[in-house]
This record gives C-alpha cells, structure tokens and sequence, in this order.
C-alpha cells in the first residue's frame, strides 16, 4: 500500500474501516453486557468468556474446519460461563464483582492451558462481503471488508432494543433489573430470570471472542484481547444501558482503537503507544462527564444503583 | 473466639476443595495430580533456594494486596494495582536515572519516596473520581492500568529507551550503586523487608488506631459514617493513597531491586495477582503475608510443573482462578455452618 498519497483521506478511511473490524467485538460483548446489567446484575467477567470464546471459536474452526461451527462452540462456552458466574452470585454474600473479576482470571487461565496446541496451527476465518469492490483503491476495498458477524450484530442491537420495550420476556427482564420486590411481588423468579439473562449474556461474549481469532485480527495467542470484555461493562454505562447507543459506543470505541495503527499505515509511529490508550482515556473522560455523585445516572437499572 | 474459629476454617476448607478441583482438572489433562502438587511442594517450599524463589515473588505481592485491600475496607473494589505499581515503577526509574551519581542512600530514598507518592496519586485519583463524581471505582482503576501501561510502553520504546537495549526495549539504568542489595548471602532482596514492614504498618494502622475504626466504619454503611460526623471523603481518599502507594512501593522495588531500569517486566501481572491475595485475606493487612507466600510459591512452581510435566505455564493461573472462585462461593457460608452457630456469631 502507498501511504504518502492517501494522506488524511486514507486515515479517515482506515479509521472507519477500524472501527468496524475493531467496533464488532465490543458490540457483541457490550450487548451481551447490556442484557446481563438489564437484569440488575454486573458480569465483570464478561472478559474471561471472550477470551475463552476465542480460543474454543479458533480452536473447533480449526479442527471441524468450519468456523461457524466455531463461533457456535464460542458461545456455548460463553452460557457456561454465564452459568457460573450467575450460580455463584445468588449465593447469599457473594459480590458479583468480586466473581466477575475471578472468573476473568479463571477464564484466561483455562483458555491458555487448553489453547496452547492452537497457537501454531491456521484455522479456517469467518467470511467477509466486500462492499468495496467497486472501488480501484486498495484502501477503500480493505476498509469495507464487512465481516458477517458484524452485521448479524447490526441487526441484532436493534432487535434487544425492541426486545425490551416490546416484548414480554423483556419487560420481565427490566422489571427484574428495576426493583427485585416488585418483580418478586409479581411472582417472577429473579434468580431464574438473572440467571437466564447472564447466561445469554454470555453467549453474546463468546460469540464476540471468536470474532476476534476468526476474523481480525485473525488468530489466536495469548495477547489476543486487550481488555474488552472489561471495557464493555464502562462502554454500556456509556450507552446508558440502551442496545442501539451501545451499536454506535462499539463504532466509536472500535474507532478510537484504530486510530493508532491507522496513523502507523501513512507513516505516522510516534506515539504509537499513546493513541493505544485512546479508547481507555475516552472512556475514563465519558464516565467523568456523565456520571454524578448525587444522582442517578439515566438509564441506569435500579438494582444496580444500591451499591 | 468462635468467629476466629471460623474465619480459618472458612478459608481452609475452600483452599482443600480448590486444589482438589485442581487435582479433577490435572487429572482430565492426563497428568497424576499427587505428582503435580509434590512438584508445586518442591517448587515452592522444597528447599531454601525454591523459598528464595518464592519470598522473591511474596514481597511484591503484598504490597500489591495491600492496594486492594485497604480499598476494600472502606467499600470500595479496586482492582488498580497493576497500574500503580507500573507507575509507581516508572516515577522511581525516572528519579533514580536523573538523580543518578549522587549518595547511593539519598537516590533510594528518594526513588522510594517517588514510587509511594506517584502510586498514592494514581489511586488517589480513582478515590476523588469516586468520591467528587461517583465513577465507578472499579472501572475507572482497571482503565488507569490499561492508560498506565501504555505510558510505560510509549515511555520506554520512545523518549526513554536506552538504544543498548535491543531485545527488550528498556529505559536507561538506574546505576548499580543504587540497587538494593539482598539480605545477607541469600538472593532474596530487602524489597521483603518493605513488603513486611508495610504490612504490618497497615495491619496496625487499619486495626489498633481510630482512623481504621473509622474506615472500617464507612466500609460497613456510609449513611452512618456520615450521620456521626466522620470525615468520609478524606478517609476514602487517604486510603486509596495508601492502598496505591503499597502497589507504588512495590514498582519501585521491582525497578530498583531487580531489574535496574524500567521495562515492560513492570506489569508482569503482580497487580493482578495482588486482587487475589487481597480477597483471599479477607482484605486482612496481616492474613495477607501468609496468603502471599502461598501464592508466592505457585508462581515460583510454574517453571518446574513447566518442566516436569510438560504442564503449560498458564496451568498456575489455572490454580489460582480456581481457588479465586472457591473462595469466593465459600463467602456464603459463613454465618450458616451448624458447629459455629452460637449465639456469639449469630448476633
């Protein structure tokens, strides 16, 4: 690729390209984070599942040599995730936190032991659509490599939007999050609900982790994720727990991220590192900005406001 | 007494059913699990040069305990350590390398001042966000570890770097004159010392004086903190600085006693492993030296299970996400188990 001529163009282009390829799992693992806060309760652990999600998507792709039968196994380990980790919280005194930050180091554990024999080998990748073929510039072509599993995520965010106003299942699921006593005074479950919730939850993370081995950046090692499962618990405070602003927070964030590697590509490496902290810092400043000692902040489920 | 009873009884039993948890899944990997603990027994505390290893690896481990720990007696969950101890590292590095020349005394005294200041600051501020903004301190600690390293990283392949150092980019030396030197003939180094001492410190500070009355005081309900006119936002932020400032110590020491000059070998997952022993301690400064060592001593033993079994070296995260999770589910039964239901620990 010749960067000198694509200039500021080309970064803008890399930069959106980006944060579609980079935006995907966190869309998949904040939605997942989303449903599971809905619910009123916090999966920091939502790490543990993307990183063995990728390892199991990587590792059944490379082995059955079908990578959707990858992202499957992905999310299935994701659900058994879920189920500890909501098993585990509705014992009486165990701090979600605390288990969700337990099950992160569990989770990386477990995948690089099994993952080990995975690092060398080459698995089959998810497929892409090129949008961009149209196009005579390589840039752009690479820009709208659109994997499948984005959009499947596109329509996605938009469905649990829908799922939780309209649904029955989904205003249960609300209620639940709002104020245990009043879904208890109804009769509902809330541990069946919570733990169902997590559970999907997980499965969204998973499918999120594979995303990442299968796709981009394409395969699996240890330094594989840098914290998204972890900043998608600050990215859906940013969404104020709504699916469609967590569609757009996922592109932003995605974007954020491919700024440094986008300014390396035309030639640009000082403070590479730096622009590696872009998305922490941006989501450092949103939590600042929207956040309050005094009041609620919008949107927020109100069983999680107790603690 | 009772409760004493039970507050050890708790934590053992969940260590026992971990490792037998660990044993099931030693054993599904195709490995004898007795030989597997015999090799973490020899690893870690089989001869005095495997406890060399493991007290090498306990001294930072406290310090970064401490960091959650102390936090966690006043309510708060935070899980920063990583990023204040990579602070905390880099500020000491940066002293020692401009200060470096002067009395070798004057250059520690300093890089530890340093180290304490900057880690103190570092959690301070997810104390104030916390406080000031209501932030989630949770949140916000993880992303100042993940700001942290990139300082670190950028610092140390950019203005930093030491163009003698290929392999692995490093910052300029700190001078050998101003390395902490070991205890006696052993290779374990005085930064043992700093971890022993400042437990200790913090045992006394948070549990014989009527300042740990009063963080112990908001930690349990914040309304009544308030109500009795107890000063609750200086006492959370004097205990985020001294949480972040233990973790500060321990980059320090990590810089000045082992490795001489600032690298990526400042995150090498102490902070993260402190979380841990933290929790494993029940946020106790003093239960936190023995846990320490025990968790000293796994990762002292990675390399032999690496070794002689062919185990990957993940297998010790394996271990201690185990028994993280063990001891966690074992907080609900306290308070249930019949032998310890007196009226004492029932009221």
């Amino acid at each position: 690729m010749n960067g000198e001529d694509v200039g500021l163009f080309g970064i803008l282009i890399a930069v959106l390209g980006g944060a579609v390829r980079v935006g995907t799992p966190f869309l998949f693992v904040s939605l997942g984070e989303c449903l599971t806060e809905k619910s009123g309760r916090i999966n920091l652990g939502l790490e543990g599942n993307l990183v063995m999600g990728a390892m199991a998507g990587y590792g059944i792709s490379y082995l059955s040599g079908s990578p959707w039968l990858g992202v499957l196994v992905a999310g299935l380990c994701g659900i058994g995730f879920g189920f500890i980790h909501a098993m585990l919280c509705q014992q009486k005194g165990v701090n979600d936190i605390a288990v969700g930050i337990a099950l992160m180091i569990f989770g990386t554990g477990l995948a690089f032991f099994i993952g080990k024999p995975f690092i060398q080998p080459v698995a089959p990748r998810l497929p892409s659509i090129g949008f961009g073929d149209w196009s005579d510039s390589p840039v752009v072509r690479a820009a709208l490599e659109i994997n499948v599993l984005f959009l499947l995520g596109l329509l996605l965010a938009p469905a649990m939007w829908w799922f939780f106003r309209n649904a029955r299942w989904g205003l249960i699921v609300r209620t639940v999050g709002e104020s245990a006593d009043a879904a208890l005074a109804m009769g509902i479950n809330i541990n069946r609900v919570r733990m169902l919730s997590t559970m999907a939850g997980g499965f969204l993370a998973g499918v999120g982790g594979s995303f990442l081995s299968l796709y981009y950046p394409g395969s699996w090692n240890e330094g594989l994720s840098s914290g998204q499962g972890l900043m998608a618990v600050a990215l859906v405070i940013f969404a104020r727990w709504n699916p469609l602003n967590c569609l757009y927070a996922s592109l932003l964030f995605g974007g954020a991220a491919a700024l440094g590697p986008a300014l390396q590509s035309v030639g640009i490496t000082w403070g590479y590192y730096l622009f590696n902290a872009a998305p922490y810092i941006l989501t450092l400043a949103i939590m600042i900005a929207t956040s309050s000692s005094r009041r609620r902040v919008a949107g927020m489920p109100g069983e999680l406001v107790s603690r | 007494m009772i409760r004493i009873f039970e507050s050890l009884f708790v934590p053992i039993a969940a260590l026992l059913i971990s490792l037998l948890l660990f044993a099931v899944f030693v054993s599904i990997a195709g490995v004898n699990p007795l030989e597997v603990f015999y090799s973490i027994y020899r690893g870690a505390f089989g001869s005095w040069f495997s406890w060399q290893n493991t007290l090498v690896r306990a001294a930072p481990l406290m310090l970064t305990a401490l960091c959650t720990a102390l936090a966690a007696r006043i309510g708060l969950i935070v899980i920063g350590n990583e990023g204040a101890m990579v602070v905390g590292g880099l500020c000491a590095a940066l002293v020692g390398i401009v200060l470096n020349g002067l009395a070798p005394f004057f250059v520690i005294t300093s890089m530890v001042v340093a180290g304490i200041i900057s880690g103190g600051l570092w959690i301070g501020i997810v104390g104030a966000l916390k406080y000031y903004r209501g932030v989630n301190e949770t949140i916000s600690s993880l992303l100042l570890n993940y700001i942290a390293i990139a300082v670190l990283n950028f610092l140390v392949v950019g203005p930093l770097r030491d163009p003698a150092t290929l392999n692995k980019p490093s910052s300029y030396p700190i001078g050998e004159a101003n390395m902490l030197g070991m205890i006696g003939d052993s290779s374990i180094h005085w930064g043992l010392i700093f971890g022993l001492m400042t437990c200790l410190l913090m045992w006394f500070l948070m549990k014989r004086t009527v300042f740990g009355f009063s963080v112990d005081i908001t930690g349990g309900n914040v309304r009544a903190a308030q109500i009795s006119g107890l000063p609750v936002g200086r006492l959370i932020l004097t205990t985020c600085f001294l949480g972040g400032a233990a973790a500060g110590l321990a980059g320090m020491l990590e810089i000045a006693a082992v490795q001489g000059r600032a690298n990526t070998s400042l995150n090498a997952g102490y902070g993260y492993a402190g979380i841990l022993v933290a929790f494993l301690a029940r946020h106790n400064p003093l239960a936190i030296i023995p846990v320490a060592i025990l968790l000293g001593g796994i990762r002292a033993s990675s390399g032999l299970l690496q070794r002689s079994h062919e185990l990957p070296d993940a297998t010790a995260l394996v271990l201690q996400g185990i028994i993280f999770v063990v001891i966690l589910a074992s907080e609900a039964f306290y308070g249930r188990i019949k032998w310890f239901k007196t009226k004492e620990a029932t009221t």
